[in-house]
């Protein structure tokens, strides 16, 4: 047990970015199935709106591939991913926003949940002083190319919302 | 989870298993800190109304510290429910320690909406085996 926020081996920085991944593949989900309700039952859609919930989903899958890659250069055993994809998939199948507000909320928490995380896990690697088989400076750059996009989003969500108000 | 609420939960829970206020060094010995680090930080929560210290007895939570708690162990849960039943980690006990500092609330709360968790989380926590009882088999009533 330890309360130091830092990452020590390569095995806790690939659980780290397993979990980057599943979080990726849920906002990925929720962005699609949002995004596919809306479009079905709302035909006045703003087409700016469409294009984020469309974008946020490309993004994250994006993300994923590249999270993935690091992953598989490390040395971690891997995890089932094609049985996450399914059950991430079961629970947005059976899930619809609530309204138009709605989706616009939850697509601004994600992105800054995903925010949040990224930022922890750079601070947590560069607190740390352990040797990792990647070069620590390749995975932060890539980390933080991928938490600034997230920020980017926000950013976008944000002004979107702004605008409706 | 920040520093302050690891300590909180590991207070909650001592206080729990012992049933009235928790020693300083069995806190210390659960989070693998130093009896010095523990003092210093029961003292910041108590300057934040969150704990109170009681010379020779322990340190029990006020009512916001307990909130603050429970808040806090259920992100660990959450995190050991998602480690165990989407990942497939076995030593999820473990893994769930090593990353409890570098996951927020709000991070776990996006990877809850994935797990079957029961409405009375955190209270069903076995803080004996130091996992979800539904993980550790020892729910009362559970299959």
């Amino acid at each position: 047990m330890s309360v130091d926020q830092r990452v020590d081996s390569d095995h806790q920085l690939a659980r780290l970015l397993q979990i980057g991944v599943v979080l990726e593949e849920v906002v990925e989900a929720r962005a699609y199935r949002h995004y596919q309700s809306l479009a079905e039952e709302d035909r006045d859609l703003e087409a700016d709106v469409e294009a984020l919930l469309e974008e946020a989903a490309t993004e994250s899958a994006r993300h994923r591939e590249r999270l993935e890659e690091l992953v598989d250069e490390l040395d971690a055993d891997s995890i089932p991913f094609e049985d996450i994809e399914t059950l991430v998939e079961a629970r947005y199948g059976r899930t619809k926003p609530e309204d138009f507000d709605g989706v616009l909320y939850d697509q601004l928490c994600n992105e800054e949940t995903a925010y949040k995380f990224y930022d922890d896990l750079i601070d947590a690697i560069e607190a740390s002083d352990a040797a990792f088989s990647l070069e620590r400076e390749h995975v932060v750059d890539v980390l933080t190319e991928i938490r600034d996009e997230e920020a980017e989003g926000v950013e976008e969500v944000t002004r979107i919302m702004e605008a409706r108000e | 989870m920040n520093t302050a609420n690891q300590y909180l939960k590991a207070i909650y829970l001592v206080q729990r298993m012992d049933d009235g206020p928790a020693a300083t060094g069995r806190v210390a010995d659960s989070l693998d800190v130093s009896p010095a680090s523990a003092n210093e930080m029961i003292g910041k929560l108590e300057d934040r109304g969150l704990a109170e210290h009681e010379k020779y007895k322990g340190v029990s939570l006020t009512e916001e510290g307990i909130t603050q708690a429970e808040n806090a162990l259920q992100t660990y849960c959450i995190l050991e429910r998602f480690l165990a039943n989407v990942l497939g980690v076995e030593e999820f006990r473990n893994e769930a320690q090593q990353l409890e500092p570098v996951i927020d609330e709000t991070v776990a709360e996006r990877l809850d909406t994935i797990i079957d968790r029961a409405d009375e989380c955190p209270d069903c926590f076995d803080a004996e085996a130091d996992a979800c009882c539904y993980l550790a088999e020892s729910c009362e009533g559970a299959d």
